[in-house]
């Protein structure tokens, strides 16, 4: 399990070296720059040169890489040069927005999709498994950004139970936010829920047809007990994987849904932060998503080589 | 041929990818109104007979909005996977036959990309390039890359193993010519399944990309573009919410469709476990 883990590990971090490297020279060919924005057009060369120097802007690729990977290591935050703040306080701030939507939004997704799944597989080619097939169909055809407009026209717009958009804070108005966050949560969840629900059903079906499922039904127990106590824990270990996949993801891409709720979230953060080409942010934040996507598949590697442990003999 | 008949996902799903197709094509040709074409006195307007599915706040016909972005959507599809097939299947063969450092290069090049928040990165694309259409299809078509060549590399490398492939070996046909001649023929199925799911998926992420004012740029019809634009005006008519985003679903469910009825149909074996 440790020489597993090393090797996980070692990947892990070569994967975030390589990661750094791209977003960095990624950026630093990205068109505009910072100094101009931030002093106009009016500005003369002398000033533009000072700032420049002063944001670091006038030294070599690996000189600015060498600073910036430097002061992320020692635990020091780079400065928004639009908000006059520290990175991390920013990431901090929009995490308490994207993180709770990212984790309603899998418990809406877990609450649709577990019985949805169980029930289809143990009513296989009937009428309600064909029913829940068709609704995952739609759910996958269906953009999600288009889903939370139309929760908007029908909850906001026509019966006025939410507010069409915007975040109140968790400070000024906690039941506000919360309910500021459940429309954008339920319309990424429901998505969510349709690739979960086919994931519990064919995990279900392979699980059911296993001999220890026929053993538990032989001894005479019950089908609720062989069900819920016998099949569904081990049809759960690859849903539980796509779960973590899209839990990190939620926290990574929920740009768009972040847009149409008007939500100050990370993903509204750094889709700002690359028009106004505010890099230190930009840099940041594209690096934190990254590393929440790629940390997010070690650790459920890990747990998976745990949990199964003929994945580490493989 | 009764073989795909006789499937209800492959005949749901050609009969509704086929209606986009059409669309498009007809849209080339005719449209009720010019899309582009404004009107300030039928601004925003339901649905009636002279505009079957209303008008948008220049007074433009939704109807002839929505075929034109079935032009947009498709060549978006099938630019994205020509890319992502034409790339990814090259370097997942290399990968298969070369083996040893070659594959890991190409393994960890995939795992790199997957790496990346796809939309995020694709959003980045977009603004080093310029928002445009081309340049959308560039951010997606990238994505594809590892899924191409991960699919090839798995699959190839199953062929390989064959006695045929010895026997060809056996016989002094180059790899190369073996690559060719055996192996691409052998893994063409997987390959149009995976290139028609992509294809939907292509269509989605576009119309995001729209959404966001980085995908195709005004005064052209996309449909993700006409919902962004319909979120300002929904509370005046809110079937301009409605009519472009039922498109992409209607889209999308075509082409999931048809892949998972080419998969049904082409590898039983899937069947079992659906």
């Amino acid at each position: 399990m440790l020489r597993y883990l090393a090797k996980k590990l070692i990947t892990l971090v070569a994967l975030l070296f390589f990661v750094s490297i791209t977003v960095f020279a990624v950026l630093f060919v990205l068109p505009g720059d910072p100094a101009q924005i931030i002093l106009g057009i009016n500005a003369t060369p002398e000033a533009l040169a000072a700032l420049r120097a002063d944001l670091g802007l006038d030294k070599s690729f690996w000189g600015q890489y060498r600073e910036w990977v430097g002061n992320l290591l020692a635990g020091r935050s780079h400065h928004s040069i639009h908000y006059k703040m520290p990175v991390f306080d920013l990431i901090v701030d929009s995490l308490a927005v994207t993180g709770p939507m990212a984790l309603m939004a899998m418990g809406f997704a877990v609450l649709i999709s577990l019985p949805l799944g169980i029930y289809a597989a143990r009513n296989q080619n009937r009428h309600g498994d064909v029913t829940v097939m068709f609704f995952t169909q739609l759910g996958l055809a269906t953009p999600e950004f288009w889903f939370g407009i139309l929760l908007i026209l029908l909850l906001s717009v026509q019966l006025g139970w939410f507010s069409a958009g915007g975040f109140p804070g968790w400070a000024a108005d906690p039941i506000g936010a919360f309910k500021a966050l459940l429309l954008p949560a339920f319309a990424l969840g429901v998505i969510r829920a349709a690739i979960l629900t086919r994931l519990t059903r064919s995990s279900m079906l392979e699980v059911l047809r296993e001999d220890y499922v026929r053993t538990a039904r032989a001894k005479g127990l019950r089908e609720r007990s062989v069900i819920y106590v016998h099949a569904l824990r081990n049809a759960l270990i690859p849903v539980l994987t796509i779960m973590g996949l899209q839990l990190g993801q939620l926290l990574a891409g929920a740009i768009i849904i972040e847009n149409v709720y008007f939500l100050p979230g990370l993903g509204r953060l750094v889709f700002n932060a690359i028009g106004q080409r505010d890099l230190p942010v930009v840099r940041d934040i594209v690096l934190f998503m990254a590393a929440a996507v790629v940390v997010v598949n070690f650790v459920i590697d890990v747990a998976y080589a745990y949990v199964d442990p003929r994945i580490k003999i493989n | 041929m009764r073989r795909f008949l006789r499937n209800k996902n492959f005949t749901l799903g050609f009969a509704l990818s086929a209606a986009v197709v059409l669309m498009a094509v007809v849209s080339l040709v005719w449209t009720p109104y010019d899309g582009n074409r404004m009107n300030a006195r039928e601004r925003l307007q339901g649905p009636s007979w002279a505009h079957p599915l209303g008008t948008d706040q220049y007074g433009r016909d939704t109807l002839s909005r929505v075929m034109t972005g079935a032009v947009n959507s498709i060549i978006v599809g099938l630019v994205t996977v020509a890319i992502g097939l034409t790339i990814g299947v090259g370097l997942g063969l290399l990968a298969a036959y070369r083996g040893g450092m070659t594959d890991e290069a190409v393994m960890r090049l995939s795992d790199l990309l997957f790496g990346f928040p796809a939309v995020l990165t694709a959003i980045l694309i977009t603004s080093i390039l310029g928002p445009s259409m081309v340049n959308a299809m560039l951010a997606i078509g990238i994505f594809y890359i590892p899924v191409f060549a991960r699919l090839t590399r798995a699959v190839a490398r199953v062929v390989w193993e064959r006695e045929y492939i010895t026997a060809a070996r056996a016989c002094g046909i180059g790899e190369w010519a073996i690559t060719r001649r055996h192996v691409l023929p052998n893994i063409l199925s997987p390959l149009l399944i995976q290139g028609t799911i992509q294809f939907a998926v292509a269509i989605l992420a576009e119309a995001g990309l729209s959404y966001l004012g980085l995908g195709t740029q005004p005064p052209h019809a996309s449909w993700g573009r006409m919902l962004n634009e319909a979120q300002t005006y929904m509370s005046a008519n809110p079937w301009l919410a409605i009519f472009p985003g039922l498109a992409i679903a209607w889209a999308v469910l075509g082409f999931n469709l048809l892949g998972d009825g080419l998969r049904d149909t082409l590898d039983p074996r899937m069947v079992r476990m659906r």
